[in-house]
């Protein structure tokens, strides 16, 4: 049994090797060799000495934050009222049809809603605004990240609503809880698990987005995924790249360990 | 004046289920009831309209007098004990009993006092700072009541509180809560499909099947005079016969007549016959009104249960503290050991009937 179960284990183990263990150990290699291939911290050493890379540290933090805070934002309420709903299926797969589509063509498409002549300018326009830039700028490149990761926020939030125990809800109210109190107290509470989980799988991407920094932020807005690509790419300093790669990978592990907490069922 | 009534109330659901036809119910205060009935009879509905998580189709809801139909649930002055407790999983035993008063902004030494005391009504003392889901079933079940109870409410609703229990927890559950009740004098409205549950503890018992109330009363009016066949079923073993009524106290069945303490009834009219096992005794075959042959014995430890087959056929159920004495045995009872129950006879007309041949025969 036991040599039976450990055979079907390879595959698994082969993809973890190949795609998950070669690439960190390949960047890591990288990171930590300069460009005549010697072991040294020469690209730490940059990093932390140059000013316009902590600031894009800080810059990819700050706005995937943002990023994170709005999505969690518009989701929280949306799985309470889709959990409400009556056809919450019909709901639950409108959310999650636009993830089917790919991201360079939303990306494309909100190009098209934001121009000069977009959608959105017209609509300004047909209430007597004058057109307005509106790509190109953070406040577009915020709000068209958190369109594009709301399902991943609404799905695990709906799971924990979803999964709560009717009655528990029904003791507060017995209990003279009003609606507030209710969700402050016992909802919000009980659900935390999943808003974690959507915080993780919002927030850690976010991190390193890059397509819609350069279609939508119009550069305006450089992050590590911004940083990784012109290194790799532009520079071709793959080891600078790496480095980044390798602090990026570094901040995501923290993220992790400092959004999961403690589990509450021992 | 009753703490809480129910008037005409219906619940009809929009896929057009009748939950409960046109319900009335007073309850006084101080006493323990009991919803019984069978899953699906409408007793709980009735728990979640009075505790406000459910409105009626039609009719009202009065508690002290005062229509509270459209009242949410957060302002009624009762409390629930939930089937599965529903205790706060993230909260421990103290905030858990505390939580109706912290939501009332209430003192926090003050919570403090009241939330111990309601541990040790409740046999917990020391168990403030642990978490509910280390406890066990009879734990919760006691932090749940101590959660209810600790709002001083007017009435307890307890919906099938005890279910979840072993059968050795629920009866020291049984004794708790009735001496609780006792204790604190709140009204306790208890929903249970358990009929020796229901017979125990209350005071009052209201028996529901499909969304209609069959009877109400005391645990023995309901056991020894039970309205129509449902009941008479529901509650206890019986051996129910049709047969039909010769005259006032005489009444025939089984190709037999018999002396009996019913009357009322017109002669020859079609009625069911019940008699409770444990009222009837074996004895000589020339002594018995009945020759049965017994089929079978069980010894059920504080009772022999015994099913006997008579001349015609019908298989008689009969409790007894001794082993039947012959293969081939007499069946006795008293007059007033047979029931007559008449068919469809709602228990307002039963009522009626009873008190006027009581008073013929004063």
């Amino acid at each position: 049994m036991k040599n039976k179960s450990s055979f079907f284990l390879i595959p698994y183990l082969m993809w973890l090797l190949l795609f998950v263990a070669m690439p960190i150990i390949l960047l890591t290699v990288n990171a930590f060799t300069d460009t005549q291939g010697q072991i040294s911290l020469t690209n730490l050493r940059a990093f932390l000495a140059n000013g316009a890379c902590l600031k894009m540290m800080v810059n990819s933090f700050w706005y995937a934050l943002l990023i994170t805070g709005l999505t969690l934002l518009v989701s929280y309420p949306l799985a309470l009222v889709i959990a409400n709903c009556r056809h919450q299926r019909l709901w639950l797969l409108l959310v999650i049809l636009p993830t089917w589509i790919n991201l360079l063509l939303k990306t494309y498409a909100f190009i098209g809603l934001l121009g000069q002549h977009g959608l959105v300018n017209q609509a300004l326009q047909f209430f007597g605004v004058a057109p307005r830039q509106l790509l190109f700028t953070k406040a577009a490149f915020v709000v068209v990240a958190a369109y594009i990761e709301i399902p991943f926020m609404v799905l695990p939030i709906y799971d924990s609503l979803h999964a709560l125990d009717k009655q528990i809800v029904a003791a507060a109210r017995d209990l003279g809880a009003n609606a507030w109190q209710t969700f402050w107290r016992v909802i919000w509470p009980l659900t935390l698990p999943g808003v974690r989980a959507g915080v993780q799988a919002v927030f850690i991407p976010s991190l390193s987005l890059f397509i819609i920094t350069r279609l939508i932020g119009g550069n305006k807005v450089i992050t590590l995924g911004t940083a990784i690509e012109e290194y790799f790419l532009t520079t071709m300093n793959w080891h600078m790249g790496s480095m980044i790669g390798v602090i990026l990978i570094v901040i995501m592990v923290l993220v992790l360990l400092a959004t999961s907490g403690k589990e509450q069922n021992r | 004046m009753n703490i809480i009534e129910l008037r005409h109330v219906t619940r009809r659901y929009p896929d057009g289920f009748t939950a409960l036809h046109d319900i009335n119910l007073s309850l006084e205060p101080g006493k323990f009831y009991s919803l019984l009935g069978p899953s699906g009879s409408g007793k709980t509905t009735i728990l979640r309209l009075i505790a406000g998580f459910d409105q009626p189709t039609a009719g009202e809801i009065l508690f002290k007098g005062r229509d509270i139909t459209n009242l949410p649930a957060s302002r009624r002055p009762l409390n629930t004990v939930f089937q599965n407790y529903a205790l706060f999983p993230h909260l421990n035993v103290f905030d858990n009993i505390a939580f109706g008063l912290k939501v009332k902004k209430v003192a926090p030494d003050e919570i403090k006092k009241k939330v111990e005391r309601m541990l040790s009504l409740v046999r917990l003392e020391g168990f403030g700072k642990r978490s509910v889901q280390e406890l066990s079933g009879g734990q919760q079940q006691r932090v749940a009541i101590a959660r209810a109870l600790v709002n001083h409410p007017k009435v307890l609703l307890l919906d099938e509180s005890l279910s979840a229990l072993d059968k050795k927890l629920r009866k020291t559950m049984q004794f708790e809560l009735r001496s609780i009740q006792k204790q604190l004098g709140i009204t306790f409205i208890f929903v249970t499909h358990d009929q020796e549950e229901a017979l125990a503890m209350s005071d009052e018992i209201f028996v529901l099947n499909d969304g209609r109330l069959q009877q109400s009363g005391s645990p023995s009016a309901i056991y020894d005079e039970p309205v129509n066949e449902f009941v008479a079923r529901f509650i206890g073993d019986s051996n129910l016969m049709s047969g039909h009524m010769i005259r006032d106290f005489e009444v025939e069945f089984g190709n037999h007549r018999f002396e009996c303490a019913d009357a009322g009834i017109k002669p020859g009219e079609q009625v069911q016959v019940l008699l409770r096992p444990e009222d009837l005794s074996l004895v000589e075959p020339a002594q018995g009104k009945i020759v049965v042959d017994i089929l079978s014995q069980l010894f059920l430890g504080d009772h022999y249960e015994i099913w006997a087959k008579d001349d015609g056929g019908f298989n008689w159920l009969i409790h007894t503290v001794e082993k039947a004495p012959a293969e081939r045995c007499g069946l006795h009872f008293a007059p007033d050991a047979i029931h007559v129950m008449r068919l469809g006879e709602s228990e307002s007309e039963f009522d009626q009937r009873l008190s006027q041949y009581e008073e013929h025969e004063k």
